[in-house]
């Protein structure tokens, strides 16, 4: 076999045991690699209906096909567990050295069942696994740890996924991170952090063989030559805090915690006032030629010497969302996040929901007391002290900041049952993942896409906004074509988690980003690897099977449709201003996009898979277990 | 003894401009071992800080002490080119060299067991692949004096156009 070496490792932190797992080729040729390989390697190895944090919630790390080859953008690799946050599935992607290296190593997957009995991290040396105590490493954050490490092993070339403070606490929406880069979104961190598990070390010595070495690096070189060009203009030069004055523009930007779509400061948050006045280095993944982290630093100010990259969702987070104008303050928050270990999203939308508590008289000054403010304080809108000291408390479970800690779904419904309130019209989250900074409300596209997410409120496996911002289609009312686009964007998105390349890329094979203009060359890029013959269609399958295992695990897991939801807010409450103004998505608008959804993917009404269809995508094996 | 490198032409990179994407460590392992592993790379990117990302290989030194260090002869330096040339028959991967060498840029291929560096691919007719492949143009193949004299040209263009 060629770009795999056809072995998955299990590793059992209960008993210490490992062990190999071999996988024929035909398997690979379904599930390829990334969010797919990780969420068929997570059917195949949970204890369904599982505590998120118990020992049988299995860690399952699955690399790109393309990792450790020069084809850019493909040093990636996927992520998956149950997610304490949703309960369904959790699957996340992360770039850079730690997937070239794991790839060097010669495993394909990693799968961590079990729990250990004290902290640890694994150190995968080629073939040889150690376990090593962690005890001088807990409390440390991310970036922090892996140095740590690398200094303790005594090799630069060592690289590691770890968990910051918040993993360690279990905050529902902790991350991995790697090199910098996060797993985000479905707190795989207290994943992790339940099986006291710091770090995933990785050194690999070996060579990647590939089946067409030649063509391969010429078709790298192409790629990475036309990726200097005006595709990926956007994310070298602003990256996507670009979006920050487009979205303001349409009314989009979430503002205060989704009550508005514009904010007034929208230009002192922009990506253009960044690049001016605190971009100190643009960086890349491994094997990424466009480098769109946007390096960023605090030079003065209260929150001076803060760094971390910046790019649109973790800006509107914890910027126009909580009314912060300041992006000193913004850089420090999101290093709070990153460097603590935690969503950046989730982080700020969570701390907006508290902020609307208070302001709405529910939360009172004294809910906030902490070392730092023994009497507590006030975090309104645009406080950026209070801001930062509610992440801090929250990455700390300090406090307030151990109730925030479980996100919206969980902290409104915990707060309403105690004093008899209705937070949760305020708190922004589908299945419990909090939302991206794209207003649905406007996006009536996109609404369904986001609702039927089988991560939840997640923009990264739907594009739905696409037809809708681009005017393809009219963004404030809806039809019967909104379920196919919305059937159509997400298992193109999942094409590019799988492989993974990032999506960044998309238009550097032809110039169009269709899949008349990218799936043939990415075809032929699988089959140098490889030495396979896939072509249009076998690649279009890829999207549909990941798509697919991920629906699947959620229904064995009990997903019901009335999970297929929107924030109360989207539904409800219209914004004042701005060009989205007075829009919502209504319950039977919903309901009739779901329809139509459904329909497209060739489901049942209720959102069920028929046998047939996964008998025809060859996963029988998965229609015994959930096909009706 | 001072370790001067002015003469000959070598590899460097701008911690500017270079992103850390590693791809000249694929090409170079491509390049001189027929397979992609950044562990065989004689160019070697470093990630000393968060935002400090460069990439280093040989120098070519004068006098340059990996040849003076090696107990068996088996480097030797290009009069014309500077580049350190090693005799696969004489070295025994002892690893004198890679102590002597100030720039960390010889190592010991994990197969062979022998001292491997850059050789600016010589036998190519376009040079470096690592230069060529550079997708931000970071790497060049220059001599600290030309470098030298770029800086002073911008330096006063800057001076002057305030540009």
């Amino acid at each position: 076999m060629y770009g795999y070496s056809g072995k998955i490792l299990h590793i059992d932190l209960s008993t210490r045991k490992t062990w190999i797992e071999e996988k024929p080729e035909t398997w690979y040729q379904m599930y390829i690699g990334g969010v797919s390989m990780a969420a068929r390697l997570l059917w195949e190895n949970i204890e369904v209906g599982c505590d998120p944090l118990s020992p049988g919630n299995p860690i399952c790390i699955a690399n790109g096909i393309f990792a450790g080859t020069p084809v850019p953008v493909g040093g990636k690799y996927g992520l998956a567990s149950k997610s304490p946050l949703t309960g369904l599935i959790g699957d996340s992607l992360s770039g850079s050295w730690f997937s070239v290296a794991l790839k060097r190593t010669g495993w394909d997957g990693l799968v961590i069942h079990g729990v250990s009995d004290k902290w640890i991290t694994i150190f995968i040396d080629d073939e040889r696994v150690q376990f090593r105590d962690a005890k001088k490493l807990l409390g440390l954050g991310t970036y922090a740890t892996e140095e740590a490490i690398r200094e303790d092993l005594g090799d630069d070339q060592v690289r590691s996924a770890t968990i910051g403070p918040a993993g360690e606490n279990g905050v529902f929406f902790a991350n991995v991170t790697n090199d910098g880069r996060q797993a985000g979104r479905t707190g795989h961190g207290a994943v992790w952090g339940s099986k006291k598990l710091k770090a995933i070390s990785v050194r690999g010595t070996k060579g990647v063989v590939v089946a067409d070495p030649d063509t391969l690096m010429q078709m790298s070189f192409d790629i990475s030559d036309t990726s200097q060009g005006p595709y990926t203009v956007k994310y070298r030069m602003l990256g996507t805090a670009t979006n920050v004055l487009n979205m303001n523009k349409l009314g989009l930007l979430p503002t205060r915690n989704y009550q508005e779509g514009t904010f007034e400061d929208a230009e002192l948050v922009s990506g253009e006032y960044l690049e001016e006045h605190y971009k100190v280095k643009k960086i890349a993944c491994a094997q990424c030629p466009i480098a769109c982290e946007q390096m960023s630093a605090a030079p003065d100010g209260p929150f001076k010497g803060a760094m971390t990259g910046i790019e649109y969702e973790c800006l509107y987070a914890n910027g126009p969302n909580l009314g912060i104008n300041d992006l000193r303050a913004v850089i420090k928050l999101i290093e709070t996040c990153d460097q603590g270990g935690m969503d950046a999203m989730s982080g700020g939308v969570t701390v907006s929901w508290a902020m609307e508590t208070f302001e709405r008289g529910i939360f009172k000054k004294e809910d906030f007391k902490c070392a730092k403010y023994p009497e507590g304080f006030e975090p309104n809108f645009g406080n950026a002290e209070a801001a930062v000291t509610l992440m801090q408390m929250i990455r700390d479970r300090e406090g307030i900041g151990d109730l925030l800690s479980k996100g919206t779904r969980r902290a409104s419904a915990i707060v309403d049952a105690e004093r008899g309130t209705e937070t949760y019209k305020w708190a922004m989250n589908s299945k419990g993942l909090e939302s991206p900074g794209y207003d649905a409300r406007g996006l009536k596209t996109f609404s369904v896409g986001i609702a039927v997410g089988t991560r939840g409120g997640c923009h990264n496996r739907s594009a739905a906004y696409d037809p809708d911002i681009q005017g393809e289609v009219n963004r404030f009312s809806i039809d019967d074509t909104r379920g196919k686009l919305a059937a159509s964007s997400e298992e193109y998105a999942a094409v590019y988690d799988t492989l993974p390349l990032c999506k960044f890329i998309r238009r550097c094979f032809t110039g169009k980003a269709d899949r008349a203009g990218a799936w043939p060359a990415i075809a032929k890029l699988i089959n140098a690897t490889t030495g396979w013959n896939f072509g249009y269609d076998d690649v279009e399958l890829i999207g549909i099977r990941a798509h697919t295992i991920k629906k699947a695990f959620n229904i064995r897991e009990g997903w019901k449709r009335a999970d297929d939801d929107l924030p109360y807010r989207w539904k409800h409450d219209p914004m004042t201003k701005g060009a989205s103004a007075g829009h919502v998505v209504t319950d039977e608008e919903l309901e009739y996009l779901k329809d139509l959804y459904y329909a497209a993917k060739g489901w049942t009404l209720e959102g069920l898979i028929p046998k047939a269809k996964l008998i025809e995508l060859g996963m029988d094996d998965v229609a015994e277990q959930i096909g009706v | 003894m001072v370790t001067s490198t002015s003469k000959y032409k070598y590899v460097t990179c701008d911690p500017e401009l270079c992103i850390g994407c590693q791809l000249c460590e694929y090409i170079c392992s491509y390049t001189k071992t027929g397979e992609y592993n950044t562990y065989r790379s004689r160019i070697r990117t470093i990630r000393a800080e968060e935002i400090l990302i460069t990439a280093v290989a040989c120098r070519t030194c004068e006098n340059a002490p990996c040849v003076i260090a090696c107990t068996r002869d088996a480097l030797t330096q290009d009069a014309e080119t500077g580049i350190i040339h090693i005799n696969a028959e004489r070295c025994d991967g002892c690893a004198w060299c890679i102590e002597a060498c100030d720039f960390g840029a010889i190592s010991i291929n994990p197969a062979t067991k022998l001292a491997e560096i850059c050789d600016q691919c010589e036998d190519l007719e376009e040079g470096p692949q690592c230069v060529k492949w550079c997708p931000k143009d970071a790497l060049e193949l220059t001599t600290p004096d030309q470098r030298a004299q770029r800086a002073r040209r911008k330096l006063a263009k800057e001076d002057v156009l305030g540009a």
